[in-house]
């Protein structure tokens, strides 16, 4: 690992102060992501911020028709939150699957999100619900806010403070993992929300997407058997070692039957 | 450089560190605690599980620096101060839980984080609780077979 300078965030607006003009430093939420990546030197920050401190940040609050979860929740909070799995089962029990339990007590969800793996479960479940993220400059809507690989709607130095869900009537994510690493081969969330359904695929691609073939049938009658016979490009996905795009492509109508069923 | 303050088994201690250093290199390089063990180094095996404030992390995947006021337990800080293994030491003893066993002090502290947070776990959630600890000897049984005893233990010794 290159050296950097480390700094420890007190607040929000310091953490942001720290980072103004430097577009060479990088904060750092639970670090799951941020620390192998600098092991492997595929990053040089000159300075890591280290959001930790900032206790507001890691609140997590049920009411008002939506889960909200502070930047810093990690993802073993979210998973144990009695007022989590009341409100949204779903999000609790993606948040469960995450990892290992080692990475679920220290990683958080603005991390996840704000680093946009194109295989993470967290942005599937912020899309898939129509999530708004907030930062210290503004909201953002998840519509908008995922951009393609690694990338988001984020400007350098702005930060995410936390994330709200609206509650589903119903919702489930499913996912398949590969064998070895555990990421999602695919994994779809799908939610009936007040604006109709969501479906929406990680793992395929280059960042979440919605299926909107698969909306519009789930709209006309949510069911897994309104999905049969929508089958999603191959030319949608990629192809690996692991799993060729038709294969892929495959596995996002099996999960997809697969969520719905779950979400009941 | 950063200088951090952490207890560690119980023992204060103070170290300079640079931004970089792991709190795995702290343990094994500064303080000498080479129980913990670095295996494959990218945070997804499991041998360099110590608990932080009671849970259980990669001690290969967090900066020393983070670290600074925290409460660190290694391996070396279970058993007790007459020697006297932890409960689910002795259950990994008992039970044959390891065969080379470089594995062995990652899954004791994942182990025994499992055991306060699931202390009734069945064998299924040990197994899937063990995702992010890898052994290349045991096929495992032997290890779900340890955790188990050890959790029936430490709640006996309650």
């Amino acid at each position: 690992m290159y050296d950097f300078a480390y700094h420890k965030a007190s607040s929000v607006a310091d953490a942001a102060a720290k980072a103004k003009g430097n577009d060479d430093a990088k904060f750092m939420a639970g670090g799951q992501t941020l620390i192998p990546t600098l092991k492997q030197r595929l990053a040089r920050p000159s300075d890591v911020i280290d959001l930790a401190a900032i206790a507001d940040l890691k609140s997590i609050a049920a009411g008002g028709g939506a889960v909200t979860l502070g930047a810093m929740a990690t993802h073993a909070s979210v998973a144990a939150s009695a007022d989590v799995k009341k409100a949204i089962p779903a999000l609790a029990a993606l948040a469960e699957g995450i990892g290992d339990p080692q990475v679920r007590n220290r990683g958080t969800v603005g991390g996840s999100v704000a680093n946009n793996d194109p295989a993470a479960d967290y942005p599937a479940a912020v899309l898939g619900l129509g999530a708004t993220i907030h930062t210290d400059q503004r909201q953002i809507a998840a519509d908008d806010f995922f951009l393609s690989v690694f990338t988001t709607a984020l400007n350098p130095g702005e930060l995410i403070t936390r994330i709200s869900f609206p509650v589903p009537e119903k919702a489930a994510y499913v996912k398949f993992p590969s064998p070895a690493s555990r990421y999602a081969m695919i994994g779809v969330f799908v939610a009936k929300t007040a604006k109709g359904a969501r479906v929406v695929v990680t793992g395929a691609g280059n960042g979440v997407i919605r299926i909107k073939s698969m909306e519009a049938a789930l709209d006309k009658a949510w069911s897994a058997a309104s999905l049969d016979g929508i089958a999603v490009s191959a030319s949608a996905c990629n192809g690996d070692i692991h799993g060729s795009s038709e294969y892929r492509a495959h596995l996002i109508s099996v999960m997809a039957k697969r969520a719905v069923a779950a979400a009941g | 450089m950063p200088q951090v303050s952490m207890t560690v088994n119980g023992r204060p201690i103070k170290a300079d560190v640079e931004g970089r250093t792991l709190l795995v290199q702290l343990l094994r390089e500064k303080l000498g605690l080479t129980g913990t063990h670095v295996g494959c180094d990218t945070s997804q095996c499991g041998a360099c599980v110590v608990h932080v404030d009671g849970k259980s992390a990669k001690s290969c995947t967090l900066l020393a620096a983070q670290l600074d006021g925290a409460n660190i337990t290694t391996i070396e800080g279970l058993a007790g101060a007459d020697g006297k293994l932890h409960p689910m030491q002795e259950a990994f003893r008992d039970n044959h839980g390891l065969q080379c066993g470089f594995c062995t002090p990652g899954m004791v502290m994942s182990a025994v984080d499992l055991a306060k947070t699931n202390p009734n776990a069945s064998e299924h959630e040990i197994r899937e609780w063990l995702e992010g600890n890898i052994c290349r000897c045991t096929g495992y049984h032997n290890i779900v077979k340890s955790i188990q005893a050890g959790a029936a233990a430490m709640q006996a010794a309650k």
